[in-house]
Parts: C-alpha cells; structure tokens; sequence
C-alpha cells in the first residue's frame, strides 16, 4: 500500500486567496493511501521544501503530491526535494492548482471543490508511479549558431572561447546581419562597422569557428547532446579556395540589380559581396539575375578572373553534422509597407524606412553618406521621422512595442543635423521609451543641442503636394492639427519575426508566440533557454532588442551551450515507451506511428533455440511521446510515467466524486 | 474558513463535469498562461496532462464517459507544430474514427471536442473550455452508463451496465 503525503501550497494568496487550502488539505487526508495532508505558505521555500523532506523521515512516505503551482515552473524543484530524501523523484506528482484552478476562477468554493478534484487525480496517479531512472546519454560538444548576425557571431565566439567547435550558419553570403547595414549606433555614436567588423575578422580567424554563408539549416533531428543536422550550402559558383577577393569580376559583370543589403537605394551586380568588408570576402553568383545562368552567354567573370575561381557547374553541396546544441539567432525583419498605406504604402519614393536612411548615411552605402532625397537626388531641409509605425497597432494585430525606434530616431534626429547643420527635423511620436544606460541623456541630446523639434501625436497621412511631402498630423500636446512640408519622410517601421520564422521553430520544434517569435522558456527566469532541451535562443528572433541586448543575450546562450557541454554525460527523460514481447501481436503499427523510427523488429534466440521475432524501442531514440502506446491494439506498449494504469486510475479518481 | 456547506449547495444545481486531455508542450503550456493572465473560465474542467495529444487512446476517453463525465475536451499543438513532428495528427485521426463509433454506441458526439491551442493563446483555451461548458450543458447529462438515470436523455435506449 503507498503512503502518500500531500502537500498543499498557499502560494501566499495566490492559491490561499481563492481555495481554501486548509480545508482542502484536511479533505485529503481522507483519500485512499493519503498519510498526511497539510498546507504551507510557500511550498517551494526552504522551510516548505524542508516540511515534505521532514514528513517523508517521520510518516515513511513512499509518495507525495505537491499542490501548488504549474509543474512546467516547479517540478524540477520539487523532484530534487524528494530526491533529497532518498526518494525516487518520479514517486513525486503535482497538481496544478494556481495557473489552472485559483488564478482562472473567482468563486472559492467551486475553486476549492475543483482544487480538491485536481489533488485526488494527483493522488490516484501517483499510487501508481513507478520509480523511474534517467538514462545517460552523451554528449556531442559541437554547437551550431543558426544567423550570422551580431548576436550568432557573439555566441559563435564565445562558446570557441571556451574550446568548443562552433559551426556558424548563415544565410546571407556574409556575415554581419543587420548590424553591418547601420552606419552609428546609439547612445556613443561610436560606427557600426568599426566595432562589427573586426568581430566578423575573429570570427573567421578564430580556429574553432566553421562559418557556412550562403547555407540554410534544412533539418534538424535527434534531441539534446546529439542533434543531427543538415546543411544545404548554397552553391556560389565561385570556389571559395580559389578566390583572392580581388574583385575584378564585380567591376566586369554586365548585369546589375537592386542590392538587398541597400534595400533598393543602390545597385549591386549578379556577381556581387553584399558589402566591402563582408567575411568571407568571396562574392556569390545570383543565379536569377546572371546573364549565363538566365540567357546562357556572357561567362565575363569567368574571363577576367585571375585565380580561375569562377565555377558555373558548382551544385549545392548537403552537410550533415552532429552537434550537441543549438544557438537559434535569426534576427529579424522590417515590415510590410503595405502596413502603412495612409503613408503611401511605399509609392512616394522619399517616403522610406529607418533602415534605408541608415544605408543613406552610412559613408559606404549607395549615396557615400550624403542625405538625398531618392527622387531627385537633392538634399532634403525639412525631414520628418515618425515612430511606431506598425508598433503598437492593434488594428495590424501588433500590439508589442518594437524597443529600438525611440533610440535610432534620435540617433537618425542627430546624424542629421550633423550632415545638414540647417535642415529642420520633426518627430512625430507616442511616448518616448528611452529605458538604457545613458538613452534619456542620448534623446534629451537630440532634443536640446541639436534642437529636434518633438511633436507628440499621430501622423493621419501623408499625401504628394508640388513636389513637397504633406504630413498632416495630430499635436497632442498643444491639441491642435499639425501640417509639415517635409522634403524626405523616415518611418520607424516595426521590427517583425522574419517570414519564415515558423518554419524555423517547426524545424527546431520550439514554441512561438502569437507575433511569430520564438518563445524562451522562462520569460524572467530562463530567457535563454527553450522548453526542447538543448536549443537556446538569442537575439531579436525572440523579441525586438537592440545591440547591447542581443550581445548579452548571446553571451548568456552561450554560458548555457557550454554549462550543458560541461557535463560528463547528459540526464535524459526516462518517459519512454516499452514493449511487452509477450502481449505483442507483431502487428507493427507501433513502427508506422513513431515519429523517430525508434522501434525496431530483432531476432531473439529463445531458450529452446528457436527465433523469434520481436519488436523493441530503442531506448536512446523515443521521445516518449506516446503514439505507439495510444495505437497498440494489444496495449502491449507502455509509455513510463504515462501509463494506462496512471491514466485510468486519475480518470476512475473524478468517477468517484461523482 | 467554513466552505463544506457551500460546496455542497452548489453542487446541487446540475453543472456538467469534462476531462480535459492536454499536450504538456502546447496547450497545458496554454492553460498554464490562461491562468497567468487571469482568464476566467467556467470551474467544471479538469486538466490531466499528457506528453502529446497522440497519446490519448481512444479507449482513455470511452472511460471518462463510462466514468460520468459529461464531455472530453483533447488538445494539442497546432498543425506543424507538434513536438514530435506528427502526434497531433495521429490524434485527429483517431478522433474521427471515434466519434462515429462514439455516435453508434449511443452518445452525442459533441461531447468530446478536440482542439489545437498553442502555448501563447491563452485566451483561446479559455474560449474553447467556455464553448465546450456551453454546449454539453444544452446536451445535458451524460447517464448512458448510470444504473439508476435521475432523467430520460435524448441519447436513446439507457444501457443497464455498471
């Protein structure tokens, strides 16, 4: 007969204030197997983690069941208290009675009456949970960084620092990620490429880094400490171990096309780097645009290059790796202007983005630093920035703030007056959230020296007027209607998970939120890591953040990547499925549903010297999901600590309260 | 401090009672986060939590009707978005076999519901347990297998089992 203690959790008054715990434990103690029942305060506190340690010692407890809040919070914990104890911490069970009873309803008596329902399915499940014993499985210490970006580069070298290979994927043909597209960063004003690019040179030199540009992750398989991955690299009909970077083909090549890294504001030719200082320094051939690849002529890179490195028959080449972790740091992307059509939804070409205006100031973007209006090529007077452009619109289902606007737009305020010392600037804004060290100094900057005339209110819209920009807004502030003649408009578009994001979390099997960013586990408390082990997350993939936040943010995945590769071997889940030869029909449904091909058919040879067929879950393989067992029409498979038995005895507890 | 009187006058008044089968990765994820938003929702739900919302045997929810419950409310991750690449597919298959065996054997099929709700859609959890609520309470009990039915239901001949 078990003897289970239950322990009931006030969570101060988050539980307490709508169940009544104290009635609630004393009804446990009457249930079948219950041995003691009582509530605390705080059960995941010392002195409340110290009471079910003294109450397993004094009452011989052989099970408990902790009542409080979710067990995705604090399981762990509450497993390693009854582990302290000498208990199997699989004998341990909790019931989800903050998020799911007290938080949700109002009304404490059904509250409590439904408090004392989750308890008793606790209780029935737990008399018949087995002790269950993690599985060692090793570790693979290789990691793979997905994004090239400021954030992956961070985690990619500092996870090397510590002596680990790290393979860096990017998309792009460079790394650099958005960071290598800005021209100053707020609050110092110190260049962008100053401090990026001889990250990108560390990068590329540091010995442990394997940097794939031009690649895409196209699966992901396995599970922590030996993830299996492969790599599609993209084939850049250039060979990357010929090519000496001299540029010759770039300057010869006929074709040219809008360059993405410029969004549109310059050229780039179909043999192009994405930018001078890009690592590696090797140019790609876009297919798409190539006079070869699409009219079958041409060939002149091919003719001017020295080193013969122009390769048109290249193929994409797939690469398989083990690696035991995965740093997820996909950036983001800007959004649609199709958002913003009561400000020309991009036809008024000297309406643009904060990102082509960084192109535009930027000394080695399309106009070499000169603010010109992209129509006519003048220099613009009278510019108007507007913030929160597709932020903080629940019209577009964008509720979220996007975080950097605030800080680029006085940045954009100020390199502007630096450039044209007489230009007039406005700033339509909501509020101005300048939350970082040395932010509200940096705005007050824009404001007092550099006399940024700040206009708190809505712009309604924007319309074309005698070759002049009409931007007719709301001042909130001395309540009136706001008419600007601007020369160049600048939106503080949205930063958005990038389009494919869900694609991504898919492949990873990670969670997302409802704006398409990939969700941390812990949004305080572990906002690195992710509920599938062994994949930590950095960077905007996950939220808007800015330079200083994404860097921290790597570090931090990297601190986890070699915390989990610090370990001898890895503690895996013993929640797996087994087979029971003698039940089972060999009717094989089991393989067709597993999701991991981790059943397999084998021969024994039985005592009498015959063989027989029989079929087994590879133990390393099965993620413990549980289809086998739900399609077993012998119900020959059990899936451990979800068994039928537990199953039907929390179903058979609520018949018993009928 | 004194709730039994209360729990009992309560109880007096018919409120159907669902099981609700939840994926640990989407949508128990969800309900945690309905409750951290502080999202009501009617109190005659109870969460049993499951790895993956293929696991449900088809025979776990016969139970929880054969047990008295009056609904069965099984979720899991969205489509593409399963854990384990596939369970919740495995799922709606199963789930449509059964509620034509469901309709055969006597019950109204609108007794089990079957969901997809993502850890981030609180909101939706909430929304789909207060529709669940609604709509077997308009059924009414389910007594197929009660010995001694406190009313006729309209879900035909009574079966004597225990």
């Amino acid at each position: 007969m078990a003897r289970v203690g239950v322990f009931v959790c006030h969570c101060g008054t988050n539980i307490a204030g709508t169940v009544d715990v104290q009635y609630v434990a004393e009804e446990m103690a009457g249930e079948k197997g219950v041995v003691i029942s009582r509530d605390y305060k705080y059960m995941c506190s010392d002195p409340g983690q110290n009471i079910i340690k003294e109450y397993i010692r004094l009452y011989k407890l052989d099970r408990v069941v902790v009542a409080s809040c979710s067990p995705l919070l604090h399981e762990r914990t509450f497993q390693n208290t009854v582990k302290a104890e000498g208990m199997n911490p699989y004998l341990m069970e909790m019931a989800n009675i903050r998020e799911q009873c007290s938080w949700v309803h109002k009304d404490r008596a059904e509250a409590t009456a439904k408090a004392i329902e989750l308890i008793k399915m606790a209780v029935a499940k737990v008399r018949m949970n087995e002790p269950l014993f993690p599985k060692r499985i090793p570790i693979e210490r290789k990691a793979l960084v997905i994004g090239g970006g400021i954030s992956g580069m961070q985690a990619a070298l500092d996870i090397a620092l510590v002596g680990h290979p790290v393979l860096l994927v990017e998309r792009g043909p460079s790394i650099g990620g958005r960071m290598a597209q800005f021209d100053k960063t707020f609050p110092t004003l110190d260049c962008a490429a100053c401090i990026l690019t001889p990250k990108m040179v560390d990068v590329r030199s540091n010995p442990n880094i394997r940097i794939l540009t031009y690649s895409e992750v196209e699966s992901v398989k396995g599970y922590v400490g030996t993830f299996e991955v492969k790599i599609r690299k993209r084939a850049r009909s250039v060979d990357m171990s010929k090519c000496t970077g001299c540029g010759e083909c770039m300057q010869k090549c006929p074709s040219k096309v809008d360059s993405e890294f410029d969004l549109g504001l310059g050229k780039r030719k179909a043999i192009y780097i994405p930018f001078p200082q890009a690592v590696p320094n090797v140019p790609v051939i876009d297919r798409n645009h190539c006079l070869f690849f699409t009219k079958g002529k041409c060939k002149v890179c091919q003719k001017v290059c020295p080193a013969e490195a122009i390769n048109y028959d290249q193929q994409d080449e797939m690469i398989t790796e083990k690696v035991g972790a995965i740093v997820a740091a996909t950036g983001f992307d800007l959004s649609d202007p199709n958002d913003y059509s009561e400000y020309g939804g991009g036809r008024y070409k000297d309406v643009i983005n904060g990102l082509q205006f960084e192109r535009m100031i930027n000394a080695s973007g399309p106009t070499e630093g000169h603010l010109k209006r992209p129509s006519d090529g003048k220099e613009p007077k009278t510019i108007v920035f507007i913030q929160c452009v597709g932020s903080r619109d629940e019209n577009l289902g964008r509720p979220y703030c996007s975080k950097m606007c605030c800080m680029y737009t006085a940045k954009h305020a100020i390199l502007t007056k630096e450039h044209i010392p007489d230009a007039q600037v406005y700033v339509f804004y909501i509020d101005i959230r300048a939350a970082g060290k040395n932010y509200e100094e940096f705005v007050r900057r824009a404001i007092e020296k550099y006399g940024t005339m700040y206009l708190r209110g809505r712009v309604s819209r924007i319309f074309e007027k005698n070759g002049k920009l009409i931007v007719r807004g709301a001042d909130t502030l001395s309540r009136g209607q706001v008419e600007v003649e601007a020369d160049m408009v600048v939106l503080a578009t949205a930063l958005v998970a990038r389009s494919d994001s869900i694609k991504v979390a898919q492949m990873l099997g990670i969670p997302y939120d409802q704006n398409r960013f990939f969700t941390e586990m812990h949004p305080k408390l572990a906002p690195m890591e992710n509920v599938t082990a062994g994949i930590y997350l950095t960077g905007a993939c996950q939220a808007p953040k800015d330079i200083p936040d994404s860097v921290a943010s790597a570090s931090g995945a990297s601190v986890k990547v070699c915390a989990l590769f610090a370990n001898e071997e890895l503690i895996a889940d013993p929640m797996t499925a087994q087979i029971n030869p003698n039940l089972c029909s060999l009717c094989k449904t089991c393989v067709d549903v597993c999701p991991f091909s981790a059943v397999i058919e084998e021969e024994v040879k039985r005592p009498d010297g015959r063989v027989q067929k029989q079929m087994r879950v590879i133990d390393g393989v099965c993620h413990g999901c549980g289809a086998c067992a739900a399609s077993c029409r012998p119900g020959a498979i059990t899936l451990m600590g979800y068994t039928d038995q537990q199953i039907f005895s929390e179903i058979e507890s609520l018949a018993a309260s009928l | 401090m004194e709730v039994k009187p209360e729990v009992e006058k309560k109880s007096k008044d018919w409120e159907p009672r669902i099981l609700a089968f939840l994926c640990r990765w989407c949508s128990y994820a969800g309900a945690d986060l309905t409750g951290s938003s502080r999202i009501s929702y009617p109190p005659n739900v109870r969460i049993l939590r499951v790895p993956c919302s293929g696991r449900v045997n088809p025979l776990f929810i016969l139970k929880t009707l054969r047990a008295g419950m009056d609904g069965v409310l099984v979720s899991g991750c969205h489509p593409g978005d399963c854990h384990y690449t596939a369970g919740n597919y495995n799922a709606r298959r199963k789930f449509a076999v059964l509620s034509r065996l469901l309709e055969y054997v006597g019950i109204d099929p609108r007794r089990v519901q079957f969901s997809w709700v993502s850890a981030s859609e609180g909101d939706k959890f909430a929304k789909v347990v207060s529709e669940l609520v609604a709509g077997v309470k308009a059924l009414g009990p389910n007594e197929l297998f009660r010995l001694n039915p406190s009313k006729q239901t309209a879900q035909g001949p009574q079966s004597p089992r225990q």
